[in-house]
């Protein structure tokens, strides 16, 4: 019983120590989302490029596809934004581009000038359908599969690291099955 | 005759006046009544929105609630929660609706279950271990020879001999 009154204390501390130390090295931004696993919110919203036609989550059924948010007023969007259009022109999967909150004209300006990655984006003018994905800032990516279901978030700008361990291995892994 | 029939025609039209001023006052009672209860059923909902909100999380902002932060998606939330509100859901309908969509870190009052257990009784399991390890030592106390304290007493009675040879030097 005596080497309890040492070892005890010790062990406590060492499990608090292990917990801070995890801890440093996770992000307090990054709240796991509720709707991985879940089916992708119905929406229908008018396109950017062509107002009068919509997109609907029907229309993205059977292939798996990348939902980016992003819009012109967002900085670290322009982070992001080479690797999207190196994953474009790769053409492994279809990213629809979700303009949150932007006026239709900038957003259109902003993609002339930086390079359209988009197989098509629509426009969430008031941020409704960005709220129906639990987007709390810009950019975020969703992996969504074949039968519209989420299956992976990105929070935050997409790194060529997150590119390449986690979302192309999984976008391929969706489109086998 | 003509004089008669002006005074008539002048005693209806004041009467005329006086009915159309009673419909004015009538009309203008029912504008601000109902412009009353609507402001009351406002103020009556404010203060539930006020209260929701309260215990919301901005999910921008992490440290503020839904009630402060100015960012632009809690004015959104705020506008969606007011709607839902309206639409005569109940304060639980709106949290669930959240929860949905940012998950339980948007409730400052996380639910009670299983990967929150720690959370809820963790405090409550230490205070219960510091209790039993505090009696433990106290019935040891109580157990050993020579009083209550008896480190203390052999403590004093080392400092005494060094102040007494101090004394003495």
């Amino acid at each position: 019983m005596k080497w309890l009154r040492w070892s005890l204390p010790l062990a406590i501390f060492l499990v608090v120590l292990g917990f801070l130390f995890v801890g440093l090295f996770r992000d307090p931004r990054e709240v796991p989302s509720p709707l991985i696993g879940k089916p992708a919110p119905a929406f229908s919203l008018a396109q950017l490029h062509r107002p009068e036609q919509t997109l609907t989550t029907q229309d993205m059924r059977g292939q798996v596809w990348l939902l980016n948010v992003w819009a012109s007023w967002c900085v670290s969007c322009r982070v992001e934004h080479p690797l999207l259009v190196e994953l474009a022109k790769a053409n492994v999967v279809p990213v629809i581009g979700l303009a949150y909150k932007d006026k239709p004209e900038d957003g259109l300006a902003w993609l002339a000038a930086n390079g359209d990655p988009y197989r098509l984006s629509i426009v969430d003018r008031d941020g409704r359908v960005g709220i129906d994905f639990g987007v709390y800032g810009v950019p975020e990516t969703f992996v969504i599969d074949k039968g519209g279901v989420i299956r992976y978030k990105q929070i935050g700008p997409l790194t060529a690291d997150a590119l390449r361990q986690t979302i192309l291995p999984l976008v391929r892994e969706l489109q086998k099955s | 005759m003509r004089e008669v029939s002006d005074t008539t025609r002048l005693h209806l039209r004041r009467r005329g006046l006086h009915l159309r001023h009673w419909g004015a006052s009538l009309l203008l009672a029912v504008v601000l009544g109902t412009a009353a209860v609507a402001a009351r059923g406002d103020l009556a909902l404010d203060a539930r929105l006020k209260a929701l909100e309260n215990e919301l999380r901005c999910l921008v902002c992490q440290n503020q609630t839904l009630a402060e932060s100015n960012a632009p998606l809690a004015e959104d939330l705020r506008k969606e929660v007011r709607e839902l509100a309206v639409a005569g859901k109940s304060d639980d309908d709106i949290r669930a609706y959240l929860v949905a969509r940012y998950g339980d870190f948007v409730l400052y009052k996380p639910p009670v279950k299983a990967t929150t257990y720690a959370l809820w009784f963790g405090p409550f399991v230490l205070l219960a271990a510091g209790i039993f390890v505090w009696i433990a030592v106290l019935r040891r106390r109580a157990r050993m020879p020579g009083g209550e304290t008896p480190d203390d007493t052999s403590d004093d009675g080392a400092a005494a001999s060094r102040a007494r040879a101090l004394l003495g030097d």
